[in-house]
Formats: structure tokens, C-alpha cells, sequence
């Protein structure tokens, strides 16, 4: 006892483990992103940024992190 | 005063008001610094930007928002690199809410080597944004019919080639391009191709509305001394649309009087 229990997500095509119960919020600021700057797209549906503190993250998820980059 | 000379040339896309008539992509160049001072340069109120997947091994990496301020600049995403609609419109939900706006250019390309627009599949993304809210301009082959249809569609300005993205061809069509202005409702904006100043005035003469290009800028040996070029080659082309072009013809036409030689003998 006493471990925090992880579940297994996979990010930007990343195997990544993250404590059971954590929040898209918490997964951001684990990352180090400026929430201002990025878009979050959960097994394909987008996540309004409104929504990242109240969105839990469940075993298996499929999460997509983009931003904006130079392009023509 | 002529309203032109005096400066009042705006155009607009859906209900939005633009100065500058020359849109400037924002890949290919050295880096952040560079790509910031030559679109400085260029004048240009609209950029477009490209969305792709964050690093997650260096998430405090600069970031072209840092460079190119989204409250200066008209942030147009574009789909550039997606080739199904499906992946076009995944790709621009995304950009609305990292960005928070409408305005898109949608593109679906074709396979390498020409990168030539995939109609169908533009059309069937076109559908499926217009459905879900977006305000799209859209890159187009250089065909009058596919371009008339968008327009029915829906889109906010339609946007054939010159020639094959990046190749600084300069405009091989200007037949079917000026085929396309004289029919359309929405404007036409000639969008890759542009290889050199002369391209995007000639853009401009053949009646569009504004040019679109990245690698003429960002490619050029001095990118933002050609910034300064293209943003003088677009106004330039777009007065000399306006003035209206004397007709060509065949034969010589003197600018001096003829008939009584030189000095004026008998």
C-alpha cells in the first residue's frame, strides 16, 4: 500500500503513465505546456480548454497535444 | 483625390477588413527571429500557420506565438500536409480551439511530386466544415468549374495555384486564373507558385484580390529584404490593376509626333 496507482495513456503516440484520478489539467502541467497555447484532442473528440480541469483521465486514453507551428 | 491614391484600397473575406493584400506563410524560414522580422517586413495583416503535435521532450520550446503576436496578426490555420479530408478536418477543429477562431484555408493535397490540390476530397472536408461552423478559404486547382462550385459550396474565397507549392515557378495559368476572377463572387487569391516579385504583381494585374506565399519569402537568399519586395510588387501590381493596362498591340504606337521630322522641315 501507500503507491499511487498509475494507469497507462498514451500521448502524442507516447506510452506515458499517469496517477489514476489525474486530470487532463494535471497531465498538462506535469508536461510543462502553457495551457494558453495548445489544443487537446481525447481519442479523437477535442477537449475544450474549459474542460481540462474536470476532464479525468481514464486507462487506454488516446490524447493528442498540438499547437501552432510555422506553415504555408 | 483618387480613393485609391490616397490609400482607402481594403478588401475583405468573411466580413473581415484587410489593408494588406498579401498573405505570407510562416514555414521554411531559418528560424522564430527570421520568420518574425520578414513578416514584419512584408506588411502582411493575415498569416498562416500550421498545427502539429506538440514535443513533449522540450514543452518550454519557443513557440511561433512568441514571434508572430496573434493579436497583431490574422492567424489563418491551414491544413497544408493533410492529405484526406478526414485528417483536414480533424486537423482544423483542433486549430479552432487552439486559437479560438473560425477563419481556416483548407488544403488537401494530392500525392508527391506536385502536391496538386485532391478535389474531391476538398469538397467533401469543405462540406463537413461549413457544416461545423468554420469560415474557409480554400486551395484550389487551377479549374474554373471546381472553383465555381466551392463558391456555391459555401467558401469565403477560393484560392488556385500559380504552380506546384514551392516550386517558384511564377503563374503558369494566368489564362484560367483570370478565367476564374472574372466569374467568381468571392475573391480569388492566386496561392502558391509565386517564385519572385515580378509573379505576385502579375498576380495582382490579373485581377485578384491578394496573393498568398511562403517559400518566394522564406526561400529567397535575403528573406526579408524580399518581404520588402513582395509587399511593393503586390501594391504595385494591384495600382496598375486598378489604372488599367494601355492594349497591346502590334505595331509601333510613338510617343512623339511623327509628321513634320525632326526639325520641322518641309
Amino acid at each position: 500500500m501507500g503507491a499511487t496507482i498509475s494507469i497507462a495513456i498514451t500521448v502524442n503516440g507516447e506510452a506515458r503513465q499517469v496517477a489514476a484520478g489525474a486530470s487532463l489539467s494535471d497531465l498538462l502541467a506535469q508536461i510543462g505546456l502553457d495551457i494558453r497555447k495548445v489544443a487537446v484532442e481525447r481519442n479523437l473528440e477535442i477537449v475544450p480548454r474549459s474542460s481540462y480541469a474536470t476532464t479525468a483521465l481514464v486507462e487506454g486514453d488516446q490524447l493528442e497535444i498540438v499547437h501552432f507551428i510555422g506553415g504555408g | 483625390m483618387d480613393a485609391t491614391v490616397a490609400g482607402d484600397d481594403s478588401w475583405s473575406v468573411a466580413g473581415l477588413s484587410f489593408r494588406s493584400r498579401l498573405i505570407v506563410g510562416t514555414g521554411r524560414y531559418k528560424g522564430l527571429e527570421e520568420t518574425g522580422a520578414a513578416i514584419a517586413a512584408s506588411g502582411a495583416e493575415i498569416v498562416t500557420v500550421a498545427v502539429r503535435r506538440v514535443n513533449l521532450g522540450d514543452p518550454g520550446a519557443p513557440m511561433l506565438q512568441d514571434y508572430v503576436d496573434p493579436k497583431r496578426y490574422t492567424y489563418l490555420p491551414n491544413t497544408a500536409g493533410c492529405f484526406t479530408a478526414q485528417d483536414a478536418v480533424r486537423t482544423l477543429r483542433l486549430a479552432r480551439e487552439a486559437g479560438g477562431w473560425n477563419l481556416v484555408k483548407l488544403e488537401v493535397l494530392g500525392p508527391p511530386p506536385f502536391l496538386y490540390p485532391d478535389m474531391r476530397e476538398t469538397f467533401v472536408a469543405l462540406e463537413a466544415l461549413l457544416k461545423d461552423g468554420f469560415r474557409v478559404m480554400v486551395y484550389s486547382s487551377d479549374d474554373p468549374i471546381a472553383c465555381k462550385r466551392l463558391e456555391e459550396m459555401g467558401a469565403v474565397a477560393v484560392m488556385p495555384l500559380g504552380a506546384p507549392i514551392g516550386s517558384g515557378l511564377g503563374i503558369q495559368n494566368p489564362v484560367m486564373i483570370r478565367a476564374i476572377i472574372e466569374q467568381a463572387k468571392v475573391p480569388v487569391l492566386v496561392d502558391a507558385g509565386v517564385g519572385t516579385a515580378s509573379d505576385a504583381a502579375q498576380a495582382m494585374e490579373l485581377g485578384c484580390e491578394a496573393v498568398l506565399m511562403n517559400s518566394a519569402i522564406a526561400h529567397a537568399q535575403r528573406p526579408v529584404l524580399m518581404a520588402q519586395a513582395m509587399k511593393a510588387a503586390v501594391e504595385a501590381g494591384r495600382l496598375a490593376y486598378l489604372a488599367g493596362r494601355m492594349p497591346r498591340q502590334y505595331a509601333a504606337d510613338p510617343s512623339s509626333p511623327l509628321n513634320k521630322g525632326v526639325l520641322g522641315r518641309n
